[in-house]
């Protein structure tokens, strides 16, 4: 078996996405989803010893544990930022996992939470590559980027609209069954979703994650403390993680983008195969990310996700579930929260606590999260048994 | 405060290292690093190079030809200043040399494809001269 970071979920709180949060901070949502998470666990503050944060541009650049300690009030023995976009929620579970059975800490709290505010612009600080060689250009913002990889796939492979409408429509479907999401009450079929506007061509505005306030996290411990928590706990079972290039313009082929080394690699440490996975909550900002994640996954080959989706369900009781909590398409993408959301679905899943949703027999999920334009990305296997 | 009221079109962020590339754009050619020792090229510049960690790169002129391997034509500009222009068309080129570059399309879109050849044409549309790319004329 693979040397692999061993560790458990034993708390986990979310707020509900709201579109816009007026009169918070970002540390009153982290201070709210971390108490969340902590009464979930059936732990008290004094007992987390680890904290791992999210960036916040614009608001607390630098010093950000600290912050959020004293904010706390907690004095923890091991903190740090991740800082891997869309990746960093998946990406601290593994690191939690990590420092503690390094011995520097033995309870982590993982938590990132985004306010949203009418009318607030914050313009980006940026001085790197980025600002220099692509802005200038007319090239700013993850939509251009996630639409310029929609139309590469499109070209080499002959994928059509409707077949990237279809993971958009799976995503909105599955909302329906979670009363949290943002576009509860409100399903698109692909017709809707073809007929929204171009927003960078050939990306629509439903292919697009709704933006959103809210906040997420998740208590880690060793697998040792696992049954300290209220819930059945959860088990992190393998960890894969791959950085290729920032810039869009840097990216690899298409078939060697990143997830084709991150998920190999935690379904490697977990010593199963992508076909043993019961839950796939996998990353969705735009639909052409999900198109890459089921071929790198090897669910199909490069370039046929099209026939793969449009062959397969992917409901709580499809054969493929996918996002049950309505992926961040349905749900809402509270900036890096947001990937955070499919870490706490599995959870969810795998404790049996997904109620209307829940899928039979759920004990392996497979997690992923991505940040910038499958720049950054992480992948867990996640299992209700150690 | 609106904050859209006296924002321009944003001009390239330049480095001392980034320098030499802008300075051979106002004089309307494209140079490119190639590194000394494993004779790759190189963008965006750099001090080192990506590919052996060799930190002797050379500025040389580049073709300014390559083929365009995926477009976005975008109607919701990320960039408040590009709205006004839209809609308009961003690509990314893999240059003859091999480094690929994220640029602007003067081509419209009923005539833009998949690996079709373009060739760089320097526009001043903004603050500063840019490497837009155009459909390569016939010789
Ligand atoms: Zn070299």
């Amino acid at each position: 078996m693979a040397r692999r970071p061993k560790g458990s979920i034993i708390g986990i709180g979310e707020l509900k996405p709201v579109r816009y949060s007026t009169g918070k901070t970002t540390l009153s949502l982290i201070a709210e989803s971390v108490r969340l998470a902590i009464q979930d666990a059936g732990i008290s503050k004094g007992e987390v010893d680890g904290l791992l944060v999210g960036p916040q541009v614009g608001e607390t650049p630098q010093h950000v544990p600290a912050t959020v300690s004293e904010y706390l009030g907690i004095n923890p023995a091991m903190s740090n930022t991740v800082d891997l976009g869309g990746a960093t929620g998946p990406g601290m579970i593994w690191r939690a996992a990590a420092a503690i059975e390094a011995g520097m800490c033995e309870t982590v709290v993982c938590v990132l939470a985004n306010k949203n505010e009418k009318g607030e612009t914050l313009r980006s600080p940026n001085r790197n590559p980025i600002r220099e060689f692509d802005v200038p250009f007319g090239a700013s913002g993850a939509n251009t980027s996630y639409a310029l990889l929609k139309r590469q796939h499109m070209e080499e492979y002959g994928s059509t609209q409707e077949e990237f409408a279809h993971l958009a429509y799976w995503a909105r479907k599955n909302a329906q069954k979670n009363p949290d999401a943002i576009f509860y009450g409100k399903p698109a079929e692909v017709d809707d979703i073809l007929a929204s506007p171009l927003i960078s061509d050939p990306l629509h505005l439903l292919e697009i994650v709704m933006p959103v306030a809210g906040g997420a996290a998740v208590v880690v411990t060793s697998e040792e403390n696992a049954n300290r928590g209220r819930h059945k706990p959860v088990y992190l079972r393998g960890a894969g993680e791959k950085i290729t290039h920032r810039a869009v313009s840097q990216a690899p082929a298409t078939n060697q983008l990143p997830f084709s080394y991150s998920i190999p690699k935690a379904l490697e440490q977990a010593g199963i195969n992508i076909t043993d996975i019961d839950l796939f909550s996998l990353y969705d900002c735009y639909t052409s990310v999900v198109a890459v994640t089921l071929e790198s996954a090897g669910l199909c080959k490069p370039g046929e996700f099209g026939s793969f989706v449009k062959s397969h369900t992917f409901g709580h009781d499809g054969d493929y579930p996918l996002n049950t909590h309505g992926g961040q398409l349905g749900f809402g993408q509270a900036d890096l929260a947001g990937g955070m959301s499919h870490v706490i679905e599995a959870v969810h899943q795998l404790r049996g606590e997904a109620d209307q949703r829940q899928i039979k027999d759920a004990n392996l999920s497979l997690v992923t999260g991505n940040g910038a334009t499958l720049s950054e990305t992480t992948a867990l296997v996640l299992g209700g048994e150690r | 405060m609106n904050p859209q009221t006296n924002i321009s079109l944003p001009r390239p962020t330049i480095t001392p290292v980034s320098q030499p590339f802008w300075d051979s754009i106002k004089q309307g050619k494209l140079t490119l690093q190639q590194c000394e020792k494993c004779l790759d090229w190189v963008f965006y510049p750099r001090e080192h190079c990506p590919h052996c960690f060799h930190d002797e790169l050379i500025w040389r002129e580049a073709s300014g030809y390559g083929h365009l391997v995926t477009w976005s034509v975008i109607y919701r500009a990320g960039h408040p200043a590009w709205q006004e222009l839209t809609p308009y068309i961003v690509g990314i080129v893999k240059l003859e040399e091999g480094p690929s570059l994220l640029t602007h399309l003067l081509i419209e879109e009923k005539d833009v494809f998949h690996l079709m050849e373009v060739e760089m044409d320097i526009q001043e549309i903004g603050p500063h001269p840019l490497p837009f790319f155009k459909k390569k004329e016939e010789n």
